[in-house]
């Protein structure tokens, strides 16, 4: 006798532990096999877009710290860039080494909690996780040094950043980018080689680059497709074009690639840091730029390779001191519109892996 | 052979076993803070504030609350305005240190603690009284002149507001109230400014 099975829709979140903050997914199983996902996000809006309208451009700063909390330098640097290209300022040179310095040290303390936390979702219950923030705390300690804040840095403004940085932060950053490389061979170790890891996340959510492209899907999730686009390389910013490194790719686009692109990313960042610091000089770190600033009517977009993809920032100006419109492309949000085609076909258990390997923030999902 | 992986990754963990643990018990033991920490109350100098109320303005939230009158003073000495109320609500404080940025007279400094809690949202509220009384730690947040002379918020004496200085900012111009003569570098020796 054929046994006669009925679709089931659970919803997973908003308050549960794998859903990475207050995300909801409603989902109709077969079984245990997925058949349709529907996400359902916004528990989190807080308004950032109307908020930031009614805000000068410097107080739309910190804001932007709390979109995605786990990255907030990287989002300063992209708010402050769309800004010098809305007022036609330009940043001195040694505040654009310190911003990206800043900016790929956020990259490797974004990475390292994807890592952790796509681990965690993995069943590895805390132990990677442990591990990850164990640098993550060195990097949040860089940051203590630099801007007195760890979370919500508010470190750059337009024009430049606030202050230089501290004699004993070079030091410092010296020790962290000696001590890092060891750091991720002990990851690698633990991790890269183990046989559930591996029969866990290989071939499993496998994104082609077409549907990457077609969904507009940007960072680790499109490099890991084999497809190298990075802003860093295709659109140089600030002083990109004058480090080296390279775009690390995966090959088949399934939540393996996801990590290992994300520890190849790890490595280049410290390749960048330590050339930033060979070719910093001294020099002004702020551009001469009024506190109230009224950028010439107009509008412009920002865009930065953010640690989870193109981040950008669209500002349109009506000559006021604050921006008449301020709106944000969060790539976590716009990475998540691949997330049905990924899930569907999969079982609950790896449906809950290829969510954590996407890496999505929701203070940046809802803003 | 399948495990090999596996067995590889317990050497690392196995190795935490000769080491020294990361973590620290907190209350016992602490962890380094730089000066330049932006922390919980605030450090104000009554004597160098002249009332105009930048730090007002350029709080995001607007949670800084100030109250004056004329006072009969001289405008060129900064005292022409006395200050009735100033109320700064921590609970709802964020701290990005706008205002400490935007006081042109260095009266408003960032604190350096961290273990401010309160049983009533209420006593969040720092009132100008409890910030005249308060120990001043400033933090070098935005206060360059703090910064060059290994000046440690956690550690040292309390600072007063002769020995916190002025920056010497290109932008800043030379003279300012309470500070008379050129230079912004002889204010600690000023009687002038109250």
């Amino acid at each position: 006798m054929p046994i006669r099975t009925e679709p089931v829709t659970v919803n997973l979140g908003p308050q549960h532990p794998s859903t990475h903050g207050v995300f909801r997914l409603r989902v109709t199983f077969d079984g245990e096999v997925v058949l349709d996902v529907e996400p359902v996000f916004g528990y989190l809006h807080r308004g950032s877009e109307k908020l930031g309208e009614e805000r000068t451009y410097t107080q739309v700063i910190t804001l932007t710290d709390r979109l995605d909390y786990v990255s907030a330098m990287t989002n300063n640097q992209a708010y402050v860039i769309a800004c010098e290209k809305l007022a036609g300022i330009v940043a001195p040179e040694r505040a654009m080494y310190l911003r990206v310095i800043a900016a790929e040290l956020q990259r490797l303390v974004s990475h390292l909690v994807a890592t952790g936390f796509f681990l965690n979702d993995l069943g590895a219950f805390a132990t990677p996780l442990m591990y990850c923030f164990r640098e993550r705390e060195s990097v949040m300690d860089l940051f203590e040094m630099l801007c007195g804040a760890r979370i919500t840095v508010s470190y750059m403004r337009v024009g430049g950043v606030f202050q230089d940085a501290p004699e004993e932060f070079w030091p410092a950053l010296n020790t962290f980018t000696t001590d890092m490389p060891h750091y991720l061979d002990e990851y690698e170790q633990l991790l890269t080689s183990n046989e559930i890891l591996l029969t866990r996340t290989k071939g499993v959510g496998i994104l082609t680059t077409e549907k990457a492209l077609n969904c507009s899907v940007t960072g680790p999730v499109l490099r890991s497709t084999g497809f190298p686009w990075d802003l860093r390389k295709v659109d140089p910013y600030e002083i990109y074009d004058r480090v080296q490194f390279d775009v690390p790719v995966g090959e088949q686009g399934d939540n393996y690639d996801r990590y290992k692109v994300r520890i190849m990313e790890m490595r280049q960042s410290i390749r960048i840091i330590d050339q930033c610091v060979q070719q910093i000089h001294p020099g002004p770190v702020k551009a001469d730029v009024p506190a109230l600033l009224r950028p010439p009517p107009g509008d412009a977009y920002g865009r930065i390779e953010g640690p989870k993809g193109e981040l950008g920032f669209y500002l349109v100006s009506d000559g006021g001191i604050a921006p008449y419109r301020f709106k944000i492309r969060s790539p976590s949000f716009i990475n998540l519109t691949v997330l049905r085609d990924l899930l569907i076909g999969w079982k609950l258990a790896d449906m809950i892996v290829t969510f954590g390997s996407i890496d999505i923030n929701m203070g940046e999902v809802d803003r | 052979m399948y495990g090999l992986g596996i067995l590889n990754g317990f050497l690392v963990t196995m190795k935490n076993f000769i080491k020294k643990p990361v973590t620290i018990q907190y209350p016992e033991e602490r962890n380094p803070q730089h000066p330049r920490f932006r922390g919980e109350e605030f450090v104000w100098y009554e004597d160098r504030c002249t009332a105009c109320a930048s730090c007002a303005k350029y709080c995001p939230l607007g949670i800084i609350k100030i109250v004056t009158h004329p006072s009969g003073g001289k405008l060129p000495e900064g005292d022409a305005y006395a200050i009735d109320v100033f109320d700064i609500d921590i609970g709802r404080c964020m701290f990005c240190g706008l205002c400490v940025e935007a006081c042109p007279y260095d009266a408003l400094f960032m604190g350096s603690g961290f273990e401010e809690s309160k049983y009533k949202r209420a006593d969040l509220v720092i009132h100008a009284d409890r910030l005249r009384a308060a120990e001043k730690h400033p933090s070098t947040w935005f206060r360059p002149q703090l910064e060059g002379r290994g000046y440690d918020p956690q550690s040292d004496a309390p600072v007063p507001w002769k020995e916190a200085g002025r920056e010497s900012w290109p932008h800043h111009l030379p003279q300012r109230p309470g500070e008379p003569g050129a230079d912004g570098a002889d204010a600690p020796s000023s009687p002038a400014g109250h």
